[in-house]
C-alpha cells in the first residue's frame, strides 16, 4: 500500500468524520446536550487533525486545531453551545470540509473566510476563558501557525543556552518539578474494540518516569459469567514524573473516551479519586510470571479457553493481568537499555496491535469496496439473467411437454438469479443521508446570504437508493433548496407580518413508495404567486395573454426553460436556469417531479425516482418487425383504437379521440424510419404517454408483447447516441432491443427533427 | 515459429486477412478481439445504410458495419457463412461484417507498399497501404477511418 492509497483512505475517513461532525453539531443545535454528542463532535475534528498532521496538511491542521480548542471549551462546559456559538461552529465545519477537499483535489479555499472563522473561534475560546492559551495542546499542535514561545526567549533577545539533544526532544514541554501522580485508569471494553490496549498505554506511561502499578481484579466475574470481550481490570498507577499532568493525559489522548481516567497529584485530593474508583488496589508481583507477553486481547482469549476448566479461572485472570504488566516491565527495560529488550518489546507490541486490530475489524460490520468491482459484479449478474432467460426460452422451445426435470431446475435457477440480482442491487443501495446532509450546508449558506432565518428538517435519511441515483440527485436538489429558500420563504419581517414564525422551515423527506423513492421538499413560505407567474409567462411569450390555465398548469410553468420570477437576479438563483434544469435532470433519471402550492402556506415539490438505474420496467412492443421497449413510467394507458376514433387532420396528421378529447397519434415506426409510410392505426395498439411538456401523445405500435424488467445497456459505449432511443437492452432470445426515448419521440412528432442535440441525455 | 520469432525481432507485424466480394483486405491482428459468426442484428433508426444494426456480444451492445457497403460496394446479404470481425477502435468495440477470414499473415513493415496514386480519395482514406502476397494484392485497412467517430456522431 503506497502513500497515496493511505492518503485516499484518510480522505474517505475525513468525509465520514465531517458527516459525523455536522450531524453532531446539528443535534446540538436542536438542543441536544448529551456529553456524548459533544464528544463525538470533538472526536471528529480531532481525528481529522491527527490524520492531517500525519500527512503534513498544515492548513487543515491549523484550522482543525483552533476548532478543536473551541470545542474543548464546550466539552469541558466552559463554553455554552448556544445558537450563536453553533452558527460559528457549523460554518467552521463547512470550512473544514472545504479545506479537506482542497487538500485532496488541490483546489483553493476562501482564505479570508477561514481566517475570519479562526478569529471567531479563538474569540469564542478566549472570550469565556481567559487562560485559553494555557489549554493543553496535543503534541501535533506544535505545527500550528503560532509557535509556542520558547521558554528561554527573553526581551534581550538571543541568549545562548546549553542543551543536550536528549533534552531537546522534550524542550517544548513545560518543565515541572518532578512530582508523584496517582493515575486511576479503568478501560471500557470499547478501548479494546478500537484497537487500543491498556498495556500499550501503561508502557507509554512508564516512559514518563518511575512508576508502580497495581491491578484491580475485583470486578472479574466467575468464569461462567465472563464475557471474553469485556474489560474487567482497572489499574492504579503511581508515577513520579517531571513532565506534568498534560503529558500524562496526552498518553491517553486517543483512549480517554473509552476509559475512566483520574489523574491526581499524590497528597492532593487523591482521596477523591479513590472514592470515585470503587476498587481495592491489589499490588501484584511483576516477577511472578515469565510467560510470552500477550496482548490484553490475547489474554481475553486465554480467558475464553479457560472456560472449560473452572479451577483455572483465577490463574488465567491473574496471568492476563500479569502478561499486561509484563509488557510494561519489558518496556521499562527497553527505555533503560535500548537494545534487545527494546526490540522484543516493540515486536510484542506489534503483535498486540495486530491482534487487537483484528478484534476491532471483526467488530465493524462494513468493508470498503471499489465501486468498479461492484459494477462489474452487477454487469455479470445482468448477463447471468439474460443467459438464464435465453436458456429457459430454448428449453421451452425444444421441450414442449414441460414436465422434465430440466424445467424444474430451470425454474429454480430463475428464482436464484432473481435473488442474486436483487442482492447485488442492494449492494449499491445507499442511504440518501449524505446528500441530505449536504443540503443543510446549502440552506445555511443561502440563509446567510439572503438574511433569512431557515431551519432544515430532514426525515427518512436512511431511505436507500442506488448510488448513481444519489450522485445525480445532489444537483437538482441543490437547485430546489436554493429556490425554496430564496424564492419560497419570505423575509423574517414579512413572516412576522403574516403571523408566522420568523424562522422559516424547509422540510426534506425521503420514503419508499411502490418500488420507487419519493423525495419531498416542502417550505412554509408564501407559496407560488400565480398572478406573478402568469404575468411573467405572458411577458416571456410562454403563454398567450388570454390563455385560460388551471392553477396546476400555472404552477407547472415554473419548469419552463427561461423562466424566472425573481424581480432581481440574485447570486443564488434566478438566472432562469433553475427549475427547467431540475425537471430535465429528474427526468433523465427516469423520475417525475410535481409541484403543489398553497398561497400563504408554502409549496411542496414531490420527486419520484426509480430505485436503480440499472434496470427498468418496460413494455415490450413490436414496431415494423422490430422489438422495442417503452419505459413503463411514461405510459399512462394503452388502448386498441377503433376506426371511428381516428380522425385525419390536415395532410398527414391524425388525431385519436379518447373520452371526447383529441390526442395526436404518433406512428413510432414512421418516426424511427423503420417504415416508409404510416401504418393503419386500427391494426395496432396505441400507448398513451405523457411527456416533458405535460402534453399527451398516443404512440402507435404494432403489438404489445408484454411487460418485463429489463437490464439497461449503454448504446454510447460502442456506438453513438441515437435520437429517439434512450438505451438498449438484451431480451430473452439474446437479441438487442432498443429502449424508446419517449420525450424525444414526442418532441419529434411536434415537427422538431430528431437530432441528437434535441433529445434528452440518454439514461445512465 | 522461428519465422514469427524473427519477425518479432525485426519489427514484423501480424495481420488478419479477409475476403469481401472478390477483394482481399487485412487488419492488424492487435486490434482484433475475436471472430464470430453472423447473428441477426437489431436495426438502428436513422442509421447510414452500411450500419446493419447492433448485436449482443456477451452482454455488450456491438454495432455491426457492413464492410462491403462501407466501401461503397454492393451491400452484403448476410448469411450464417458470413463472419464478424470484432475489433477495438480507440475506446470502442465494433464489428465488421466480411465474407470470410482467409489468412493470418506475418509481414515486415517494409513489405507494405504505399497506396497507389491512382486511387480516389475515398479509397485512400481506408487504405494504409497494399501488400503483395503470393501474387495476390491485399489492402491494409485503416480501421479508424472505417469507423470515424465524427461521421458516426453525424449519422
Amino acid at each position: 500500500m503506497d502513500m497515496n492509497e493511505i492518503k485516499e483512505i484518510f480522505f474517505q475517513e475525513c468525509e465520514e468524520q465531517l458527516a459525523e461532525l455536522e450531524s453532531g453539531l446539528l443535534k446540538l443545535n436542536d438542543g441536544d446536550r448529551d456529553p456524548e454528542t459533544v464528544n463525538a463532535v470533538f472526536r471528529a475534528v480531532h481525528s481529522i487533525k491527527g490524520g492531517a498532521g500525519a500527512f503534513g496538511l498544515d492548513d487543515l491542521v491549523s484550522f482543525a486545531h483552533v476548532f478543536e480548542t473551541t470545542l474543548d471549551c464546550v466539552r469541558s462546559n466552559r463554553l455554552e453551545p448556544n445558537q450563536d456559538v453553533l452558527k460559528v461552529m457549523l460554518r467552521s465545519a463547512d470550512v473544514l470540509a472545504d479545506l479537506t477537499n482542497a487538500a485532496r483535489d488541490g483546489g483553493s479555499v476562501d482564505e479570508g473566510r477561514s481566517r475570519q472563522l479562526i478569529k471567531e473561534l479563538e474569540a469564542l475560546a478566549n472570550g469565556e476563558l481567559p487562560q485559553a492559551a494555557a489549554e493543553p495542546a496535543p503534541k501535533k499542535a506544535a505545527a500550528a501557525p503560532a509557535p509556542a514561545p520558547a521558554p528561554a526567549a527573553t526581551e534581550e533577545g538571543f541568549q545562548p543556552v546549553a542543551f543536550s539533544f536528549d533534552e531537546f526532544e522534550t524542550s517544548e514541554e513545560p518543565t515541572i518539578e518532578p512530582s508523584t501522580y496517582e493515575i486511576a485508569f479503568r478501560p471500557k471494553s470499547d478501548l479494546y474494540a478500537k484497537g487500543n490496549d491498556a498495556t500499550l498505554l501503561l508502557r507509554d506511561l512508564s516512559r514518563l518516569g518511575e512508576m508502580s502499578i497495581h491491578c484491580n481484579t475485583d470486578d472479574l466475574p466467575p468464569l461462567d459469567r465472563m464475557n471474553p470481550e469485556a474489560a474487567y481490570f482497572a489499574w492504579k498507577v503511581s508515577l513520579k514524573t517531571d513532565k506534568g499532568e498534560d503529558a500524562i493525559r496526552s498518553v491517553f489522548e486517543f483512549a480517554e473516551w473509552d476509559c475512566e481516567l483520574e489523574v491526581t497529584l499524590a497528597g492532593g485530593d487523591a482521596g477523591d479519586a479513590r472514592e470515585e474508583l470503587p476498587m481495592q488496589p491489589v499490588p501484584f508481583d511483576l516477577s511472578m510470571l515469565d510467560e510470552e507477553p500477550a496482548a490484553q486481547a490475547g489474554a481475553d482469549e486465554e480467558e475464553d479457553q479457560a472456560v472449560a476448566r473452572q479451577r483455572e479461572v483465577r490463574d488465567a485472570a491473574v496471568s492476563a493481568a500479569e502478561t499486561a504488566s509484563n509488557v510494561v516491565r519489558m518496556a521499562q527495560a527497553a527505555t533503560q537499555a535500548p537494545g534487545d529488550g527494546g526490540r522484543s518489546a516493540s515486536t510484542s507490541a506489534a503483535a498486540q496491535a495486530s491482534a487487537s486490530q483484528q478484534a476491532a475489524s471483526a467488530a465493524t460490520p462494513t468493508i470498503r469496496v471499489d465501486l468498479d468491482r461492484v459494477d462489474r459484479l452487477i454487469n455479470l449478474v445482468g448477463e447471468l439473467v439474460i443467459n438464464q432467460a435465453m436458456l429457459s426460452q430454448s428449453v421451452i422451445e425444444n421441450d414442449t411437454n414441460g414436465t422434465s426435470s430440466i424445467n424444474m431446475g430451470l425454474e429454480e435457477l430463475q428464482q436464484l438469479t432473481r435473488e442474486i440480482q436483487d442482492s447485488v442491487m442492494a449492494i449499491r443501495a445507499q442511504p440518501v443521508k449524505p446528500v441530505f446532509q449536504r443540503m443543510s450546508r446549502i440552506v445555511r449558506e443561502i440563509a446567510d446570504m439572503t438574511g433569512k432565518s431557515v431551519r432544515l428538517v430532514t426525515e427518512g435519511e436512511n431511505t436507500e437508493v442506488d448510488k448513481t441515483v444519489i450522485d445525480k440527485l445532489a444537483e437538482p436538489l441543490t437547485h430546489m433548496i436554493r429556490n425554496a429558500v430564496d424564492h419560497g420563504l419570505e423575509t423574517p419581517e414579512k413572516r412576522v407580518a403574516a403571523g408566522k414564525n420568523p424562522e422559516g422551515t424547509v422540510r426534506l423527506t425521503a420514503k419508499h413508495r411502490s418500488g420507487r423513492i419519493v423525495i419531498e421538499l416542502a417550505d412554509d413560505g408564501a407559496g407560488i404567486n400565480r398572478e406573478k407567474v402568469r404575468q411573467k409567462a405572458i411577458d416571456n411569450d410562454l403563454i398567450a395573454a388570454d390563455a385560460n390555465l388551471s392553477d396546476e398548469e400555472i404552477d407547472n410553468l415554473i419548469f419552463h426553460a427561461g423562466f424566472s420570477t425573481a424581480d432581481k437576479i440574485s447570486d443564488i438563483s434566478g438566472r432562469g436556469v433553475g427549475m427547467d434544469v431540475v425537471k430535465r435532470s429528474i427526468q433523465a433519471l427516469g423520475g417525475r417531479i410535481n409541484i403543489s402550492s398553497k398561497p400563504g402556506h408554502g409549496s411542496v415539490f414531490t420527486m419520484s425516482l426509480p430505485l436503480t438505474l440499472a434496470v427498468l420496467d418496460g413494455m415490450v412492443v413490436t414496431v415494423a418487425n422490430q422489438t422495442l421497449v417503452v419505459p413503463l413510467t411514461a405510459i399512462v394507458e394503452t388502448l386498441q383504437p377503433e376506426a371511428s376514433a381516428i380522425h385525419s387532420f390536415g395532410a398527414s396528421q391524425r388525431l385519436i379521440s379518447i373520452r371526447n378529447s383529441f390526442c395526436p397519434l404518433v406512428d413510432v415506426g414512421r418516426i424511427l424510419n423503420f417504415r416508409a409510410s404510416q401504418a393503419n392505426p386500427v391494426d395496432g395498439v396505441a400507448l398513451l404517454v405523457e411527456s416533458e411538456g405535460g402534453g399527451q401523445r398516443a404512440l402507435m405500435v404494432d403489438a404489445i408483447q408484454g411487460q418485463r424488467q429489463v437490464v439497461i445497456k449503454s448504446l454510447e459505449a460502442n456506438y453513438t447516441h441515437v435520437p429517439g432511443i434512450a438505451a438498449a437492452t438484451i431480451l430473452g432470445d439474446g437479441r438487442v432491443a432498443l429502449i424508446l426515448d419517449v420525450d424525444a419521440i414526442v418532441a419529434a412528432s411536434r415537427g422538431q427533427s430528431l437530432k441528437p442535440e434535441m433529445s434528452l441525455a440518454a439514461a445512465g | 515459429m522461428t519465422n514469427a520469432a524473427k519477425n518479432l525481432t525485426t519489427g514484423g507485424r501480424e495481420l488478419i486477412a479477409f475476403r469481401v466480394g472478390d477483394q482481399e483486405f487485412c487488419v492488424d491482428i492487435m486490434s482484433v478481439r475475436e471472430i464470430r459468426g453472423w447473428t441477426p442484428a437489431t436495426a438502428m433508426p436513422h442509421a447510414p445504410p452500411y450500419m446493419l444494426g447492433v448485436i449482443n456480444l456477451r452482454g455488450a451492445v456491438l454495432p455491426i458495419v457492413d464492410f462491403s457497403a462501407r466501401l461503397g460496394m454492393k451491400p452484403s446479404e448476410p448469411t450464417v457463412r458470413h463472419v464478424i470481425i470484432v475489433a477495438q477502435v480507440k475506446s470502442q468495440v465494433v464489428g465488421l461484417l466480411v465474407d470470410a477470414v482467409s489468412d493470418i499473415l506475418t509481414v515486415a513493415d517494409s513489405d507494405i507498399q504505399p497506396t497507389p496514386d491512382i486511387a480516389s480519395d475515398f479509397e485512400r482514406t481506408f487504405a494504409r497501404g497494399v501488400l503483395a502476397i503470393e501474387g495476390r494484392m491485399i489492402c491494409l485497412v485503416e480501421l479508424d477511418s472505417v469507423f470515424p467517430s465524427e461521421e458516426r456522431e453525424a449519422a
